[in-house]
C-alpha cells in the first residue's frame, strides 16, 4: 500500500466521521465545522489520487478541482455563518424548526 | 465567433445573466428593466439553441482550450429543451416579481441573485463534464439558499439555513463520487465517460454517492425534509423558481448520468430509486392532503411530483423514458411555477395563504384562482396538458418493460393528486359571506400566473414537435453507444 | 385549413369561445351575458344542422392534430356523432333560456354560465370524438367543466354533493385511462370504426380483451350511472335545476351513455363483444341498473331524487338496446338518447319551475298544484307517460323496438324486465299525477312567487313546454323520414352491415 492510498483512506475516515457529525451535531456551528472537515477530506483523496497517476509528476486536474472546492466551500461557509448570526440575533433557538408548526 | 455561431449563444446563454447581475448591482434603479432584456434575450437565445440542436449536439471549448483543464458547453436535444423551460418561467417570474416586491419590501439583492441564479442554471444544463456540473451546483445551491433568506422572517432564515447545510453535505458526496469515477476512468467529459463506461466496484461506488448526493438536493424521499420549508416560507416568485428548476437541476443530472456512465447499473438500484419515488408520491400527497397553508401544500406536491420523476430509474432501458421524463420536467416546471404565482397573488391580497378562507377572493382574484385551477389540472394530468402525454409515455415505457406495477403508480399517483387539487378547489366555492377587502394586485402578477397556467395546459398539443426533437439521439448516453435500435 | 377541417371546431368554439368571454365579464351585464348565452346556443345549432344536411350528401368533416407519434386528437362527423350533438346542440338552446330565468337574480351567474359553456364543448367534443383518446380527453373535461356547476350554490351539502361527484368520475376517469391505454399497447390504433378495431386481435387474447372491456365499461358507466357506480347522481341533485337538467339529458349521462355504445359498436364491435359474451354481460348489468333505478325511485319523496333514480334506470335502456345484438334493439337503445333526453329534461324543468314559482321539493307538496300551474302540469303528465311507455309518447316507441329487438335475439327475460320497469314507473308516478290532478292544495304554497298573471315566468314555461311537445312529436311521427327514430335505424344497421 502505497502511501497516496493511505492519504486517500484518510481523507475517506475524514468524510466519514464528519459525515456523522454533521448528521448528529446539536448546534449549526458545528455542523458547519463537520462539513468543512469533509471536504477536507474529499479534498485529500482527490490529491492522493492525483499522486497516483502515471506519468513523471503528479495530474493538474485534480489540484484544478480542489482549488476550486477550497473556494466553494469558503464561500458556502461564510454564508452558514451569516445566516447562523441572524437566527442568533432574532433570537431564535438556531436549530431549524419543523415547518409544519407555524401559527 | 460571429453571431450566428451556435458556440457564441451557449456562452451568452451563461454571459448574459452574469452581466445583468453585476449591472444591477451598479444601477439598482433600472433594475427591472435589465432583467427584462436578460430574460427576453435568453429565452430567444434558448429557442435558437433549441432549433439548432435538433440536427446535431454543439460543443464549444471556452477559451478554445479544449478538456481536460479547459471548460467545455455542450447542448443537445435534452438541454435545449431544458433551456427553453428555464427561460419561460424565469421570463414569467421576472413580469412577476416588481408587482411583488414592492409590497413585500425585499430589499434590493433580489434581482442579482435570481440572475445569478439563472447564470448557474444555464451553465449546469450547458455542462459538459462532472466537475463543472459541481460547480454549478454550488453556484445553484448559493443563490438558491439567498433567495430563500431574503423573506428575512426567522422561519424563512431557519428554512434556508437547513437547505443550505443539506445541500453543501449532498455536493461533497457528490465530489466524493467525481474523484472516483475520475480515478477509474481518468477523463470528466460526458460523453467520454459513457463510452468508456466499465462496470468496475470503483464506478459503482462513484454511482451510490453521486445518486445519493443529487437526491438529497433533489428532494427524493426521504431526503426531502428541506424542500417543504424552504419552498413555502420563500417569496413567491422564488418559490416558484425553486419547484419549477432548482429541484429539477440535480435529476437532470442524474438523467445524464445514468444515460451515460451509470446504464448498466444493476436493476435493483433502479428499483429502489423507484420505490423511494413511489413513496415519495404517496408521502407528499398525503402530507398535502392534511396542510392548512396553499404553499406548504404546494411544496408537498412538489416532493409528489418528484417522486413520478424517480420512476426513471428503473425504467431507464425503456424506449420512450427520455421522452416521458423531459416532458413531465418541463410540464411540471411550468404548471407548478402558475401554481407558486397565484398562491403569491393570494398571500399579496388576504396576507395570509390559509385554505380555509380562499372563497374570500374568489369575486376578486377569479384568474388567480383559475391559474391556481388549470396548474392543479396540470399537476394531476388530465389532457390536454403536457403532464398528460408525459405520464402517457411513462406507462407507455412501463408497458414496454414489462413492469406495469409501475402504470398502477402512475395512475394512483394522479388520483392523489386530484384529491389535494380538488381540495383546495372546493374550498373556493364555498358560499362566501362577505368578500374581504384586500390590497389590490397587480395585474402583471395576476396575468403571468394566468398566462403561464394557459401555456401549462396546452402543451400538449404542441408537445408532437417538442417529442421529435427529444427523440434524436441524445449524444453522451446510451443511444451514442448504440444500445437503443 | 379548409372548411373540411374547420366545421367541427367551429361547433366546439361556437360554445368555447362564448364561455371564455362570459367568464370576464361582469355580473351586472345581463344583456351581453345573455346575448352571447343564445347567439352561441343558434349559432351551434345552425352549424351542426349545416353539417348534418352536407354529410346525408357525402360530405365528410374531420381535424385531426397529432399529439403523440401514432396518436391523434380527431373530431369528425360520423353518423351517431352527429345523432348526439344535434341532441345536445338542441337541448343546450332550451336549457340556456331556461337557465336564464331560473338564475335571474341569484350570484356568480357569468361563472355558471361560463362552465355551462365549457361543459357544452366538452360534450360537443366527445360526440364527435373520432378515437377512443379525444373521446378520454372530453370526458375528463366534462368532469372537470361540471364539477363547478354542482358546487354552484356554495354550501356545505353542495360541496358535499361535489367531491362525492368527483371521486366518482375522476375514479371512472383513471380506470378509462388505463384501459384505453392497454387496449392500445395490443391494437396499436384507438379509432373508432364501424365494426370495431379489436377483431384481428381477439386470437388468444379473450381474457385480456375482457378485462379491457370491464375496465372501459366501468370508467365511462360511472356516468351512465350503471349500477353500482350510480352514487353520485342523486347527491348531485342539490344543484339548480338546469344543473340537474343539464345533467340528466344532455351533458354527463349521455355522454357515458354515448361512450358505451362507442366501446361497443366503434371499438370492439358487436360481433367481438357477443362472441366474448361481454355484451351479454353488460346487458344484465343494465337489466338490474333499470330495475334498481325504478326500485329505488319508489322510495323517495323528493322530487328530484326520484327523477335521478328514474334516470338510472331509464339510461340503461340504452346499454341494453345496444348489447342484445340485433339491429332493432340497437336502434331502439340509440333513439333512447334523444327520447329520454326530451322526457327527461321536461320532467327536471318542470320540477325546477315547481321550486322556484311555489317553493314545492317534496311530493307531498305537490297536491293540487295543476290547478295552480296547469301548462307546466301538462307537460310533466305528458312525460310521466312517456316514462311509464304509454304510446303515442316517445318512451313507447322505445320500448317497443326493444322488446322486438329482444324477442329477435332470443332473450325474452329482457321482455319481461321492460314489462316489470314500465309498471314500477307507473307505480311512482301515476300517484304523483292523481294527487297533482285530483287532490285540493293543502294550505298555502311553500313560498309563492308571482309573475303576473301568467303560473310562471315565461323563461321556464315556454322550454318546458318545447321539450314536452316535442317528446310527443318523436313519439307521433317516429315513423316519418327524418325522425329521431329513422336516424337511429340507419345508424344501428350500419353496425350490423359488414
Amino acid at each position: 500500500m502505497t502511501i497516496s492510498v493511505l492519504y486517500a483512506l484518510v481523507g475517506v475516515a475524514l468524510f466519514c466521521i464528519s459525515l456523522y457529525s454533521v448528521i448528529v451535531g446539536p448546534d449549526p456551528l458545528r455542523k458547519v465545522l463537520a462539513i468543512n472537515v469533509m471536504s477536507s477530506g474529499v479534498f485529500l483523496v482527490l490529491v492522493s489520487l492525483a499522486r497516483r497517476a502515471p506519468g513523471p509528476g503528479p495530474d493538474p486536474v485534480p489540484h484544478a478541482m480542489v482549488i476550486t472546492g477550497i473556494v466553494v466551500a469558503v464561500s458556502a461557509t461564510a454564508l452558514a455563518i451569516v445566516l447562523i448570526q441572524r437566527l442568533h440575533t432574532a433570537g431564535a433557538p438556531t436549530a431549524a424548526e419543523d415547518p409544519g408548526d407555524d401559527s | 465567433m460571429s453571431a450566428a455561431d451556435p458556440g457564441a449563444w451557449l456562452v451568452w446563454l451563461v454571459m448574459s445573466p452574469l452581466i445583468a447581475a453585476i449591472l444591477v448591482f451598479l444601477v439598482p434603479r433600472i433594475a427591472f428593466g435589465i432583467a427584462c432584456a436578460n430574460a427576453l434575450c435568453t429565452t430567444a437565445l434558448a429557442l435558437a439553441v433549441l432549433d439548432r440542436v435538433a440536427e446535431g449536439p454543439v460543443r464549444y471549448a471556452l477559451g478554445g482550450w479544449g478538456a481536460p483543464l479547459g471548460i467545455d458547453l455542450y447542448a443537445d436535444p435534452l438541454t435545449g429543451v431544458m433551456l427553453v423551460g428555464a427561460s419561460f418561467v424565469l421570463l414569467a417570474t421576472t413580469f412577476y416579481a416588481p408587482g411583488y416586491l414592492a409590497q413585500a419590501r425585499i430589499d434590493a439583492l433580489y434581482w442579482p441573485l435570481v440572475l445569478i441564479l439563472q447564470a448557474a442554471l444555464n451553465a449546469l444544463f450547458l455542462a459538459a463534464d462532472i466537475f463543472n456540473i459541481y460547480v454549478t451546483l454550488e453556484l445553484l445551491g448559493l443563490s438558491a439558499v439567498g433567495l430563500v433568506a431574503l423573506a428575512d422572517r426567522t422561519r424563512a432564515i431557519a428554512a434556508a439555513l437547513r437547505y443550505l447545510l443539506a445541500s453543501l453535505v449532498a455536493s461533497l458526496a457528490y465530489l466524493l463520487g467525481v474523484a472516483i469515477l475520475y480515478h477509474s476512468h481518468g477523463v470528466l467529459d460526458l460523453v467520454a465517460l459513457a463510452d468508456s463506461a466499465t462496470g468496475t466496484p470503483a464506478t459503482w461506488a462513484a454511482l451510490g454517492l453521486m445518486t445519493t448526493g443529487l437526491a438529497i438536493k433533489g428532494a427524493l424521499f426521504p431526503m426531502h425534509f428541506w424542500l417543504p420549508g424552504a419552498h413555502s416560507y420563500a417569496p413567491a416568485p422564488v418559490s416558484a423558481l425553486l419547484s419549477a428548476l432548482v429541484v429539477k437541476a440535480p435529476f437532470y443530472v442524474l438523467l445524464r448520468l445514468w444515460l451515460g456512465p451509470f446504464f448498466d447499473a444493476p436493476p435493483e438500484v433502479g428499483d429502489l430509486l423507484g420505490v423511494l419515488g413511489v413513496a415519495a408520491i404517496i408521502w407528499g400527497s398525503v402530507q398535502a392532503l392534511r396542510q392548512d397553508r396553499l404553499k406548504l401544500l404546494i411544496a408537498y406536491s412538489t416532493v409528489a411530483q418528484i417522486g413520478f420523476l424517480f420512476l426513471f430509474f428503473p425504467l431507464v432501458k425503456a424506449h420512450t423514458i427520455v421522452q416521458g421524463i423531459t416532458l413531465l420536467m418541463l410540464a411540471h416546471a411550468l404548471a407548478k411555477a402558475a401554481m407558486f404565482l397565484a398562491a403569491g397573488n393570494i398571500i399579496h391580497y388576504l396576507g395570509h395563504d390559509r385554505i380555509h378562507d380562499l372563497h374570500r377572493v374568489a369575486k376578486e382574484l377569479p384568474l388567480t384562482l383559475a391559474a391556481f385551477g388549470i396548474g392543479g389540472v396540470c399537476i394531476i394530468g388530465l389532457p390536454p396538458s403536457g403532464n398528460f402525454i408525459a405520464k402517457w409515455l411513462l406507462i407507455e415505457a412501463a408497458f414496454d418493460s414489462g413492469e406495469w406495477g409501475w402504470a398502477v403508480v402512475v395512475v394512483t399517483g394522479s388520483l392523489l393528486s386530484a384529491a389535494y387539487v380538488f381540495r383546495v378547489i372546493g374550498h373556493a366555492f364555498t358560499l362566501d359571506d362577505v368578500p374581504e377587502a384586500g390590497n389590490r394586485v397587480a395585474r402583471p402578477m395576476v396575468w403571468t400566473a394566468f398566462l403561464l397556467s394557459l401555456v401549462a395546459l396546452t402543451l400538449g398539443l404542441f408537445a408532437a414537435p417538442l417529442l421529435e426533437v427529444i427523440s434524436m439521439p441524445v449524444a453522451g448516453t446510451a443511444d451514442a453507444m448504440g444500445i437503443f435500435p | 385549413m379548409s372548411l373540411a377541417q374547420a366545421l367541427p371546431l367551429l361547433i366546439l368554439a361556437s360554445s368555447l369561445l362564448p364561455g371564455l368571454v362570459i367568464f370576464v365579464l361582469p355580473e351586472r351585464s345581463r344583456g351581453a351575458r345573455t346575448t352571447l348565452n343564445i347567439g352561441g346556443a343558434v349559432v351551434k345549432l345552425g352549424l351542426v344542422i349545416w353539417m348534418v344536411g352536407q354529410s346525408v350528401q357525402g360530405v365528410h368533416y374531420e381535424f385531426r392534430a397529432s399529439l403523440l407519434p401514432g396518436l391523434d386528437m380527431v373530431v369528425r362527423s360520423s353518423a351517431l356523432g352527429l345523432f348526439f350533438v344535434g341532441l345536445s346542440a338542441l337541448l343546450w338552446l332550451v336549457t340556456t333560456v331556461y337557465a336564464i330565468g331560473y338564475l335571474e337574480d341569484s350570484p356568480h351567474r357569468s361563472r355558471f354560465f361560463g362552465f355551462f359553456s365549457i361543459c357544452v364543448t366538452a360534450t360537443a367534443g366527445a360526440a364527435l370524438a373520432g378515437n377512443l383518446l379525444t373521446f378520454l380527453a372530453f370526458y375528463e373535461l366534462l368532469t372537470l367543466a361540471t364539477y363547478p356547476l354542482v358546487v354552484h350554490r356554495g354550501t356545505d351539502e353542495a360541496r358535499h354533493a361535489g367531491r362525492v361527484y368527483l371521486a366518482y368520475t375522476i375514479g371512472g376517469g383513471a380506470l378509462v385511462t388505463i384501459g384505453t391505454f392497454w387496449l392500445y399497447s395490443i391494437t396499436g390504433t384507438l379509432e373508432f370504426e364501424p365494426g370495431g378495431i379489436v377483431a384481428p386481435f381477439v386470437d388468444g387474447r379473450a381474457r385480456v380483451l375482457s378485462a379491457i372491456f370491464v375496465l372501459l365499461v366501468a370508467g365511462i358507466g360511472v356516468k351512465a350511472a350503471l349500477v353500482p357506480l350510480h352514487g353520485w347522481l342523486p347527491t348531485a341533485m342539490i344543484a339548480p335545476a338546469p344543473v340537474s337538467a343539464l345533467l340528466h339529458a344532455v351533458a354527463v349521462v349521455k355522454v357515458g351513455a354515448f361512450g358505451l355504445i362507442r366501446v361497443i359498436f366503434s371499438t370492439y364491435g358487436i360481433e367481438v363483444a357477443t362472441g366474448l359474451g361481454l355484451a351479454q354481460g353488460l346487458a344484465v348489468v343494465a337489466a338490474i341498473t333499470i330495475l334498481f333505478g325504478s326500485l329505488r325511485a319508489l322510495a323517495q319523496t323528493n322530487l328530484k331524487r326520484l327523477l335521478a333514480y328514474s334516470t338510472v334506470s331509464q339510461l340503461s335502456y340504452i346499454a341494453l338496446g345496444v348489447s342484445l345484438g340485433v339491429p332493432v334493439a340497437a336502434a331502439g337503445g340509440i333513439v333512447h338518447l334523444v327520447h329520454q333526453g326530451l322526457m327527461k329534461i321536461t320532467l327536471f324543468f318542470v320540477a325546477g319551475n315547481l321550486a322556484e314559482t311555489l317553493g314545492i321539493h317534496e311530493i307531498r307538496d305537490m297536491r293540487g298544484v295543476g290547478r295552480r300551474m296547469p301548462w307546466t302540469m301538462a307537460a310533466f303528465t305528458l312525460c310521466a307517460f312517456g316514462m311509464i311507455g304509454t304510446p303515442p309518447m316517445a318512451g313507447f316507441v322505445t320500448k317497443w323496438y326493444l322488446g322486438v329487438g329482444a324477442i329477435e335475439a332470443g332473450a325474452s327475460w329482457v321482455v319481461w324486465v321492460l314489462v316489470a320497469s314500465s309498471l314500477l314507473n307507473a307505480a311512482y308516478f301515476l300517484p304523483i299525477l292523481r294527487i297533482v290532478w285530483f287532490d285540493d292544495p293543502r294550505g298555502d304554497w311553500p313560498q309563492e312567487r308571482n309573475f303576473g298573471g301568467a303560473e310562471t315566468s315565461l323563461m321556464l314555461l315556454l322550454p318546458t313546454l318545447f321539450t314536452a311537445a316535442a317528446a310527443l312529436a318523436v313519439g307521433l311521427f317516429a315513423s316519418l323520414p327524418y325522425s329521431p327514430l329513422e336516424w337511429a335505424r340507419l345508424i344501428a344497421t350500419r353496425q350490423y352491415a359488414p
